[in-house]
This record gives structure tokens, sequence and C-alpha cells, in this order.
């Protein structure tokens, strides 16, 4: 896939215990569910969407965090900022489509989603957040076959 | 709003399912939904196909064609010739079909290829002698039309710094217009009959541009106004003195109308009758017309009404039907197109 990893050795943090949701009960199986921070946090980890260079997933690099995720729901609008390990990562692109395809596929299609590089974290950072939310260029990125591979090789469960 | 903008209202007459992917681009037939014809338009689709739309007696619009197996990737926008008698469409496979329309059948008589991927926008001139496409190679293309349904590429246009996103003819004369991710819009003319085109104006942040994506741009039908939309949530109206027949009389900005949308403004279309529609990624289609009220301070525009959730999903493109009936057709990603009809509840006349 890529022949010198851009980032070698990357640090790598221990996963955060989950905090127990609770069994939920169900009161009105029709009643709209509510989607909220933790859940869509769940989504982008429970996936274990891997890192595109290394078998450690967005997790242990702490380039997705709990915190970086804002959601409200009522407006069906989720934000996900991430951060690169490294500040000219190549992969960002990369990192942001995996995101925006786990989200694309897993929440209901009234959601409307921004995905960013956090804050002074990327050296490009304006060029990658308007690649990563112009839907015209990630509808071609998702008709390009080795893109497709490499997105479902990160999204694919890992077994672990 | 004041009062009297609450007699308008914009009503849904069909909701049109076929498609199986997100709609990006729709087309009226030129010259039908008029005079005892029969509306017709085109949409094209994330799906590859492109489907043919007719109204029937009652009113109500049925697919009549499905033209497929020949782009293999999504169909960006599409685009009749001024007769009617051809459909082109603009392609992410790299290439541009030119459909030949006899009687209810479609058949593909020529492919352009050139661009060196995705190609976004198609546009016929006044006349139909030209043709223009874009992509996100950065450039522009301009085909002449020749005997025996051949093109022939005349020019090649760079000058755009990013992928260009759609290209429009102006319909009074043959000056071409781009928009781009590059933000900006530029203007392109012929030198003599050189076939040497160039650009001669580039409308920027300077010069109180878009600071972002410029996504479609639409003319007025005397051709001397122009509105365009972003990604910067704006939409904004501009003019020049081509009705004094000089193509190099600079364009100007005239306003900024700000505040209607609060996602990406993908699509603007300009009616014969001078209403400005627009579609965005908040899913809700706006409608504008110039107000009167302020001559002093020049040209200014006015919301008319807005349609929140016209679609489930983004709006892509918003296109009017020039014909008797105030048709607006929107096409969105959650993979419909939706034909509304502009009605005034006290039934007077529209404007």
């Amino acid at each position: 896939m890529v022949s010198e990893l851009i980032n070698a050795n990357p640090v790598v943090y221990e996963k955060k215990e989950r905090r127990d949701r609770g069994g939920r009960a169900v009161l009105d199986e029709y009643a709209a569910e509510p989607i909220d921070q933790l859940e869509i946090f769940d989504i982008l980890l429970n996936g274990d969407i891997k890192d595109p260079e290394h078998p450690y997933s967005l997790e242990e690099l702490k380039v997705i965090t709990e915190d970086a995720v804002d959601v409200d729901d009522q407006r069906s609008y989720v934000r996900v900022t991430f951060t690169p390990t490294v500040e000219h990562c190549s992969m960002a692109t990369v990192i942001g489509l995996c995101l925006r395809v786990k989200l694309m596929r897993s929440l209901p299609s009234r959601y409307k989603v921004d995905i960013r590089v956090a804050p002074g974290s990327h050296a490009t950072e304006a060029a990658v957040n308007k690649q990563l939310n112009d839907k015209e260029r990630v509808a071609a990125a998702l008709e390009n076959p080795n893109l497709v591979d490499m997105v479902d090789e990160c999204l694919a469960p890992s077994y672990a | 709003m004041n009062f009297e903008d609450e007699d308008f209202e914009l009503r849904e007459i069909q909701r049109l399912e076929g498609h199986t992917d997100k709609v990006w681009s729709v087309s009226w037939k030129p010259a039908t939904g008029i005079n005892g014809v029969p509306a017709v338009f085109a949409s094209c689709s994330g799906d590859k196909t492109v489907r043919i739309w007719e109204e029937n007696s009652t009113g109500s619009f049925q697919c009549q064609a499905v033209l497929e197996e020949t782009h293999t990737r999504t169909v960006r926008s599409c685009a009749w010739s001024p007769s009617g008698k051809f459909l082109a469409t603009a392609s992410f496979d790299a290439t541009t079909a030119i459909w030949e329309n006899v009687g209810v059948d479609f058949e593909c008589v020529s492919t352009l290829e050139g661009h060196d991927n995705e190609v976004k926008s198609v546009s016929w001139n006044n006349s139909g002698s030209l043709l223009a496409t874009c992509g996100r190679d950065k450039s522009v293309w301009i085909w002449e039309v020749l005997p025996g349904n051949e093109f022939e590429c005349v020019s090649v246009l760079q000058g755009h710094t990013q992928d260009v996103k759609m290209v429009q003819w102006n319909p009074s004369m043959d000056t071409l217009f781009s928009c781009s991710y590059d933000n900006t819009i530029k203007v392109w003319v012929e030198n003599g009959d050189s076939d040497d085109w160039h650009c001669i104006q580039t409308l920027g942040e300077s010069n109180s541009g878009h600071t972002s994506t410029v996504w479609s741009l639409s003319f007025d039908a005397s051709g001397d106004k122009m509105v365009s939309c972003s990604d910067d949530l704006t939409i904004k109206v501009w003019t020049s003195k081509m009705q004094e027949w000089d193509q190099n009389a600079p364009w100007k900005h005239v306003c900024t109308l700000s505040g209607y949308h609060d996602r990406t403004i993908f699509s603007v279309h300009w009616s014969r009758e001078g209403i400005i529609a627009s579609g965005a990624a908040d899913d809700a289609i706006c409608l504008f017309v110039e107000n009167n009220d302020n001559e002093v301070e020049g040209p200014s525009f006015k919301l008319l009404l807005k349609k929140e959730k016209a679609h489930e999903m983004d709006v892509n493109s918003v296109q009017w039907n020039s014909g008797d009936r105030r048709l607006l057709a929107s096409a969105s990603d959650d993979g419909t197109v939706k034909i509304w009809e502009l009605v005034r509840l006290s039934g007077q006349k529209l404007l």
C-alpha cells in the first residue's frame, strides 16, 4: 500500500474502558431513539477503524476521542474532529474518508455529517477539511476501486 | 416576509422514484411544457443511468426511457441541445456522451473523450454550435459541433487552479462561464474567429466574490445578469453591460444573499420571469425575486419563500421549466426527483 511509512513510530495509547451504558429498557419500540455522542463514538470505534498504516486502531493512536464527536440529534447533525498522528500525515484524507464512510453506513440517512481535522493538527488543515466535505469528491473517491479497497481494509473487523 | 409573500406556495405535484442512487442533476427539454407540447426532462444519477420523464395528458410525469449501459460511473450532469434533438451527459467515467433523440428512442451517437478523469458539467451554447465541458482535471474544453454527429475539440482552457464544477454559456452571446473549487468564476471569450479562447475576467474574493467552492451559476433571460451559489452559504448576483454587445464588458457584483441556507448551496436557476430558485444541502429550496422597493441603491433581491424539507436529503439541482406552468424540478441525494408548481393562493396572476 505504502512503501515508506509516514509515521514509523506512532505513540500507542491504552484503549479507554468504555462507559457502561446499562441495558436499555425498551419502553416503546416505535419511539424515535435519539442518537448521542457515545453512540457515535461506539459506531466509530466498535468497528475498530484501523490506521491505514498500522495495526493499531484510531482510538489507540488517539486519532479520535469521545470529546471529538459533536452530536445534535434534534438537528440530525454530527461533527467529528480527528487528530492525525503527525502534522504532515498524507493519510489524513483517507482516515477522514473512512470516518465518513463508516458514519454513512451506520447513521440514518437524515444525518448531516461534517468531518474535520483538529485545529492546528495538520499542515494543510483547510485543504484537507475542504476535500473531506466536498461531497462530489467523496462520491468520486468512492467509485475508485483502490480507494474503496483501502477504506474497506480500514473498516474491516479486526477479530482481535 | 411580508403579507403579500404569504400568497405564494411551492406546491409538490409529484415525487418521482426510479433512480437507485443520488440524483445529481435535472434538465428540461427546450420548448416543452408550452403550446400543448408535453413537458419533458432528463435526470442523471450515481446509479450510472439517465432517465427521461414525460408529462402525460393528466399532467403527471412518467419515466419514458432509461439510458443505461453507456456510462460506467456516476452521470454528473446532463444538458439538452437548444433544438432538443440531442442530450449531452457528463460522467465521472471521463467521457461526455451525446444522445440523439428520435421519437421515444435515444441512441448514443458520439462519445467525447479527452478529460483526464471526472467530467462534471456540460453546456450547449445558444445556437447549438458549441459545447463546453469541465472536470476534475481543472480544464474547460470547447467542442465544435460538426455535421454527421462529429465533435471536434477547438480549445482546452487552463486557468482554474482546482477542479471545475460547472460550465455555462451566456444565453445572448458566445461567452463561456466556469466556476470552481478554487472559489472563482471565470469568463472566457474567443479572439476574433481564431478558435483562440482566453479568460477575460476572474471573479474572486477581491471582486466581492465567493470565499469557498462555487457550485453553480445561471443567467436571467436577457443574459446581462448572473447568479452564483457556493459552499460559503451565499448566493451572489452579478451584472454586466452585455446588452451593449461588448463581450469584454466586466461583470460586477450586485448583491449577496446570505442567511437563507445553512449548508452548502449546490444549485441556482433563474426563471424566465425572473425568479431565482436555490437548492442546498440543508434539504431546502428557496425562491428569490428582485426587490423594486429600493431603486436608489440599485437592484436587490428578497426571499419569496423557503420550502424547508423539500427533500429528505441534500437538494443537488433545481431547474425551472420555461413553459406555461411555473414548474420546478428538483433532484436529491434521496434518489428522487420532485416536480413543484409555484402558485398564488389568491389565484392572482403570478408576477
